[in-house]
């Protein structure tokens, strides 16, 4: 399935949960942000959220900033 | 006048420095400086992870009890300001948004009439609203209105070390507006900070300056005992300027008394 993942076209094997795409593509998870669609997904539903073909997906997180 | 704690949005701030994240050589001298100057706020932006490289979490070296306000920095108009400060309350740091709408990247100015409107939307749905701005009366009036936490006008250029070039047009917001005037962008010394607060400013947010000096904990250290000796000068209510002399010193000669030569 491929999906957009921060503006980069993806190929996702295996599961397509939010909590799954955090594992794979983010360093740690603590304070990322998640947007499927331009839809802010907490991190609380990471678990139960899937995404599917074509979905865009956002992956934030903080960085330093005046 | 006494010298009361400042209070934004009903948090109290011993500390009249506020410290921005961005820029440190690393995580390491952007942790020493906050240690060292005390600042109980700090700004920080959000942004793509690059999900090919390694990135550290900022957030993991900002001491705890430290105020995080996430600035909107990379939107150009109110409504990507207010998704930016939507997935800043998603990460659950809290809800304290510095609004910065930018869409010149020459001279970095913010656009005042974008800032209202996201001002407008977020306190209504309950953010903290810090909005940075060019110091304009009415733009100030219409974020009061709008329901700001606070007013932050520029000093100068963002990232310029000019100073207080806008310092007449900052005294009419400090007179005027019944929020607390945080003098942000531009203030590129201990000296200009120190001007800011003795002409009445509530607090003085740098970044650039300290974070590209040869040691950042020095100059933030140094900003900070600027920022309240400007305070305490200010509270002191300064003797106007002359422009002739008054003597400090009996007007008499030394032992006679002679008179002035015209």
């Amino acid at each position: 399935m491929k999906v957009t993942i921060n503006g980069t076209i993806k190929e996702l094997t295996g599961s397509s949960y939010v909590s799954d795409i955090v594992a794979q593509f983010c360093q740690q998870s603590k304070h990322v942000i998640t947007e499927v669609n331009g839809r802010i997904v907490p991190s609380h539903d990471w678990n139960n959220t899937t995404v599917s073909e074509g979905d865009h997906i956002e992956l934030v997180a903080f960085v330093g900033g005046g | 006048m006494t010298n009361s704690p400042l209070i934004i949005a009903g948090k109290e701030f011993k500390s009249r420095f506020f410290l921005g994240t961005g820029k440190f050589k690393n995580k390491k001298e952007m942790a020493e400086a906050i240690t060292a100057c005390g600042t109980q706020l700090v700004t920080v932006a959000l942004r793509r992870i690059d999900i090919e490289r390694h990135q550290e979490n900022i957030l993991e070296h900002i001491p705890p009890g430290v105020t995080l306000v996430t600035n909107t920095s990379g939107a150009r108009n109110a409504q990507e300001a207010v998704r930016i400060a939507r997935l800043a309350k998603a990460s659950g740091c809290g809800n304290w948004i510095k609004i910065e709408v930018i869409n010149d990247s020459k001279y970095l100015l913010p656009d005042n009439v974008e800032t209202i409107k996201a001002t407008e939307i977020l306190a209504a749905e309950g953010f903290v609203v810090l909005p940075y701005m060019y110091p304009d009366l009415y733009t100030a009036r219409a974020l009061v209105k709008a329901g700001a936490a606070t007013v932050m006008p520029l000093g100068s250029l963002i990232g310029s070390n000019q100073g207080l070039k806008t310092r007449e047009f900052i005294k009419i917001l400090i007179d005027e507006i019944d929020l607390p005037i945080i003098v942000d962008a531009g203030i590129g010394a201990p000296s200009q900070a120190a001007e800011a607060m003795e002409l009445g400013a509530d607090a003085v947010l740098a970044n650039t300056a300290v974070a590209t000096a040869g040691d950042p904990a020095l100059l933030a250290k140094a900003f900070a005992q600027a920022i309240e000796a400007g305070h305490m000068a200010y509270l002191s209510q300064l003797p106007t300027q002359r422009t002739v002399a008054s003597a400090s010193s009996p007007l008499t000669g030394f032992l006679y008394d002679i008179p002035a030569k015209n």
